[in-house]
């Protein structure tokens, strides 16, 4: 096709990305609510997918067979493992309004110039390539588009890569830099990227589904085919160290989703909303895994279908072209200028806003001269130093691309780059969970993985495109061969990366964990680290709990604001904060808050460092010692403590409660049951009362009943009197023994006889009644020691019961005593009805056959079983009851025996 | 002559009843525990019930119950005589439709001028 006409589609192309980033952008100035937010998010993270993922995976897949996978592999792990992270990530960038990798790590360690610097220049270093790259995709699939042979030298201007990245740069820079807040979000470019993302799906979906269905039947035949070829690549792990690749691969790219500058700006500086990242979390996977699908299939087609000569990683665009499917070809090729171009763009623009906040910022600021300059100077300079850092950025692109990118291909750049950045990992996981890092160790960890990383990636790639002579290669550096770059100290199991990622991670990690150690905080890196690790409990008072008494002129730092925001914004700003607060400004001196406050959102535009050092010249700092600081930062320990006492004072109070109300209980229920007992016992002596009134009262006005009649009655009033008196015994009895006041008279006694005893004194009742009584009279004499009188009373009681419960004329009574172990057995069985089971513990209460009234009622007083029970227990035994075959019911005491 | 049922399972309280009622010219019967008086209660239909509550088998207040809620029965003169003193069992008894309430121990001469009263009305 023409090169006219490709190059007039990707103008209209970019016109297009012009055209929803502006339209987008008019909607939120008007105020418009922008819809599907968390769409665009979610969508807005397949920024990582690349030229490099969009040709380069299927190029990949040709060589490596499956290996593609681990890059996709790792964000999805990431996404799926470690959302606690990211969100951890967000919230703290979102209250210190933090606008890059650079700045997160440098606010956390104590808002400090260097650290900045250091991880600027280590991305630029890193990921400059990885833009070039992208550049270098868009020209090659221009060429292949084209027809063009890629070698055809062209002078310097007439270089198309040039003529993209200028687009690009114009793009960024009216859509970018629109706002000096670079903590601002882009609503308009994200858009756009959002946009894209849907664009390179759409495009690689379709030649996958051209190659599987219309130059192939589908999946099946497609595999079939290459396995017929004896393409087996395609279908197994391959290569030496199979396993440390993978791990590496799956390892360096789950890290670079959070520390890639261009993930760091999607993810969390365009972040609106905290929980569009709960739909992100599986729709970003998700997208991975559908742009994947077809990876295979084209890269098996190509390998059959297409001459060797064709570049594995142009496959994509060259089965439509060879197959004259141009419309197919044009889509394609857009697809690759949208993966392409979105990477530049966003990369472009994080790079830029730290190559201005923590590179040229600095110098400006710092220079005497600039002081007291007025607004709209201040802020164009914020401007003019973004807008140079885009230019910057892609100059320094450009030039890697058209001097050096030749030999390498796609793939490896982009997994370089991702192991550079993969060199902040342990400060920025370190810096957010562990409070005792230090500046030096986050500064010296990443100076040392990186130095690593370039002597183990760039040095052999170097050596690689001839740069650099192969003697350091094949000797090692002045011959010494254990720290030969591919091989350190004699490490030659792992492939460059994996050996790279090693020894990188290896050094950075000691570093960072061994001066953490053995170097001590600054108050600020302290209070940082404390803000950054405690963000949850922190929250949003973090002008609150400062320590930083700074004094200020409010008038001064109103100015400073509006020299970097405009005067209008800084005021309202300012007022509304103020009025949160309950903050008087009329006074001439500002609020510690207000200066905080102030800083913060400098931090925005700036960088916190650079925010730092500019309210350090407005604002005198008074000397604050380390001990305040650690005080403050204890504070939130202690009061952590506090909690977790006043958590235990208070659940112990409940308990003490509960006890309370439980012993209180109990009295209710003791009260209860002693108004219970006094009832019942005045109802038990009310009908013997009421028996001798009645019958005194009948024999006091009936003079003249007959004799015999005036007999019954006399002998009915002696009988009950009898009953009235024995059941007044046995409460004053049962009363003493569970008051405690009842003294035992221990002596030795002949059991055997003492239930004889007792059973000669009931044989009237017995034999009145027809019931036979039989002891089972043991071999041996035992000797117990006990209270005579009282045991006597229970087996009296247990015997007379029996007697009372067996049936007339045929009842048996069996009596035994034995020994069993260390205690003494008694029981008294009868054959009468038994007792059913529920009532086994009742019958043992006091005047249980009183409140039971469906029983068949025997005469008694109702507390025999209780004061039993009662004795029982005085002497440290046990009494129950079980029921007998064919009927009946046994009663057991125990005594101790020894 | 007025029938009079006397219901009490304690053998001197029924016997002493049973003496007092007939020695003011009343026709008695007696009952030992709930059954028996039920028996008497749905054969004879007395015209008062002497009516102990505490009983093994059936208590005072089932009868008493069953006597209201019966059609040909319900005009039967209910006289509780108990040793439950509660104020809630003296409630009760009444509710049930007991014409009187007589706590134990009783005075031979108040109870005998309580029935005679109670049967004069309904006469």
């Amino acid at each position: 096709m023409s090169k006219i006409f490709i190059a007039g589609i990707s103008l209209s192309y970019l016109a297009l990305l012009f055209g929803i980033a502006y339209l987008v952008e008019r909607q939120k100035r008007k105020g418009n609510q922008i819809k599907g937010t968390s769409w665009i998010y979610a969508l807005s993270l397949a920024v990582y997918c690349t030229g490099w993922t969009y040709y380069g995976s299927v190029g990949r897949a040709v060589t490596s067979g499956l290996e593609f996978l681990t890059i996709y592999l790792g964000p999805s792990i990431m996404c799926a493992l470690f959302v606690p992270v990211l969100q951890k990530i967000l919230r703290i960038c979102k209250t210190q309004r933090i606008n890059s990798i650079a700045d997160f790590i440098s606010t956390r360690y104590g808002k400090d110039f260097s650290l900045g610097v250091v991880v600027t220049l280590c991305c630029i270093v890193g990921i400059i390539p990885y833009i070039a790259l992208q550049l270098k995709a868009i020209s090659t699939s221009f060429h292949v588009i084209t027809g063009m042979e890629a070698s055809v030298a062209v002078s310097f201007f007439r270089d198309d890569a040039l003529f993209i990245a200028t687009i690009i740069a114009i793009f960024i820079i009216v859509f970018g830099t629109r706002s000096v807040d670079a903590s601002e979000r882009h609503e308009g470019l994200i858009a756009a990227i959002a946009f894209e993302s849907i664009i390179k799906l759409v495009a690689f979906i379709a030649v996958g589904v051209f190659v599987t269905w219309f130059l192939y039947d589908g999946f099946a035949s497609l595999s079939n085919e290459a396995r017929t070829k004896g393409l087996y690549q395609f279908f197994t792990l391959n290569g030496s160290h199979v396993f440390s690749n993978w791990a590496t691969m799956i390892l360096v790219s789950m890290l670079s989703i959070v520390m890639l500058p261009r993930q760091f700006q999607v993810s969390v500086v365009e972040n609106t909303d905290e929980r569009h990242l709960q739909r992100a979390v599986w729709m970003f996977p998700l997208y991975l895994f559908v742009i994947n699908i077809f990876v295979l299939p084209i890269a098996m087609a190509g390998t059959m279908l297409l001459s060797s000569s064709v570049q594995p990683d142009t496959y994509v665009l060259s089965l439509p072209i060879f197959y004259h499917k141009d419309a197919l070809g044009i889509l394609v090729y857009i697809g690759g200028l949208s993966a392409a171009s979105s990477m530049i763009i966003v990369e472009t623009i994080a790079l830029a806003t730290m190559v201005s906040n923590h590179l040229f910022l600095p110098m400006v600021l710092s220079a005497s001269t600039f002081g007291g300059k007025n607004e709209k100077f201040t802020q164009r300079w914020v401007l003019y130093s973004r807008r140079l850092g885009i230019l910057f950025i892609l100059l320094l692109a450009y030039l890697y691309d058209h001097y050096l990118t030749s030999s390498a291909s796609l793939v490896s750049i982009g997994l370089i780059s991702m192991a550079a950045v993969a060199q902040f990992t342990p400060a920025v996981l370190g810096g957010i969970y562990w409070k005792h890092a230090t500046k030096v160790a986050a500064l010296s960890s990443i100076v040392a993985g990186f130095s690593v990383w370039f002597y183990t990636l760039i040095v052999p790639s170097a050596v690689h495109a001839g740069i650099m002579s192969d003697a350091i290669m094949k000797f090692g550096p002045w011959g010494i061969s254990w720290l030969k770059p591919q091989a350190l100290f004699g490490l030659t199991e792992f492939d460059l990366l994996a050996h790279s990622f090693f020894w990188s991670m290896i050094v950075n990690i000691g570093c960072y964990v061994s001066i953490s150690m053995f170097s001590r905080a600054s108050a600020q890196e302290l209070y940082q680290g404390d803000l950054f690790v405690n963000i949850y409990r922190v929250g949003g008072v973090a002008e609150e709990r400062s320590v930083w008494k700074r004094k200020a002129q409010f008038a001064d730092v109103k100015n400073l604001l509006a020299n970097f925001i405009g005067k209008e914004r800084s005021v309202k700003l300012l007022q509304s904060y103020a009025q949160r607060h309950k903050i008087d400004t009329s006074q001439a001196e500002a609020d510690p808050r207000i200066i905080t406050f102030s800083e913060r959102i400098l931090s925005g535009v700036i960088g916190s460092a650079s925010a730092r050092f500019m309210v350090s010249n407005v604002a005198k700092e008074e000397d604050i010692r380390l001990t305040e600081v650690l005080s403050i930062v204890r504070e939130s320990q202690q009061v952590l403590e506090l909690n977790k006492e006043l958590k235990k004072k208070s659940a112990e109070l409940s308990k003490a409660t509960h006890l309370l109300t439980h012993a209180n209980e109990q009295l209710k229920q003791m009260d209860v049951l002693k108004d219970e007992f006094l009832y019942t016992v005045t109802h038990e002596l009310r009908t013997p009362l009421t028996s001798i009134r009645a019958m005194a009262e009948i024999l006091f006005d009936t003079p003249d009943m007959d004799e015999d009649q005036r007999q019954v009655y006399l002998e009915g009033i002696v009988k009950e009197v009898e009953r009235l008196s024995y059941l007044i015994t046995q409460v004053l009895n049962l009363e003493r023994y569970e008051s405690g006041r009842q003294k035992l008279h221990f002596s030795s006694v002949d059991i055997s006889f003492l239930v004889k005893e007792v059973i000669q004194s009931l044989k009237p009742l017995a034999s009145e009644k027809g019931v036979a009584i039989e002891y089972i009279t043991p071999s041996t004499m035992i000797l117990v020691q006990c209270d005579s009188d009282m045991i006597r009373q229970v087996v009296y009681n247990l015997v007379s019961n029996a007697i009372k419960f067996s049936p007339d004329t045929t009842g048996l009574i069996q009596i035994a005593s034995r020994i069993e172990y260390d205690e003494l057995q008694v029981w008294v069985a009868d054959n009468g009805r038994g007792i059913p089971d529920e009532l086994h513990q009742l019958i043992f209460d006091k005047f249980f056959q009183a409140r039971n009234q469906t029983l068949q009622k025997p005469t008694g007083s109702g507390l025999g079983l209780a004061i039993c029970k009662k004795i029982v227990e005085l002497h440290q035994g046990a009494i129950h009851v079980e029921n007998v075959l064919p009927q009946g019911a046994k009663f057991v005491f125990t005594l101790p025996y020894s | 002559m007025k029938k009079i049922l006397v219901v009490d399972d304690d053998p001197y309280i029924l016997m002493s009843l049973e003496f007092l009622m007939k020695k003011n010219g009343f026709d008695v019967m007696i009952a030992r525990n709930g059954t028996e008086a039920l028996d008497i209660i749905n054969n004879q239909s007395p015209d008062l019930i002497l009516l102990d509550i505490m009983m093994p088998d059936v208590d005072g207040y089932a009868i008493c119950k069953h006597v209201k809620s019966t059609k040909h029965l319900k005009d039967i003169v209910v006289v509780f005589v108990s040793a439950k003193t509660k104020d809630t069992d003296v409630q009760k008894g009444y509710k049930l439709g007991a014409s009187l309430y007589i706590s134990k121990p009783f005075s031979t001469r108040d109870i005998v001028k309580q029935v005679k009263e109670l049967l004069a009305v309904g006469a």
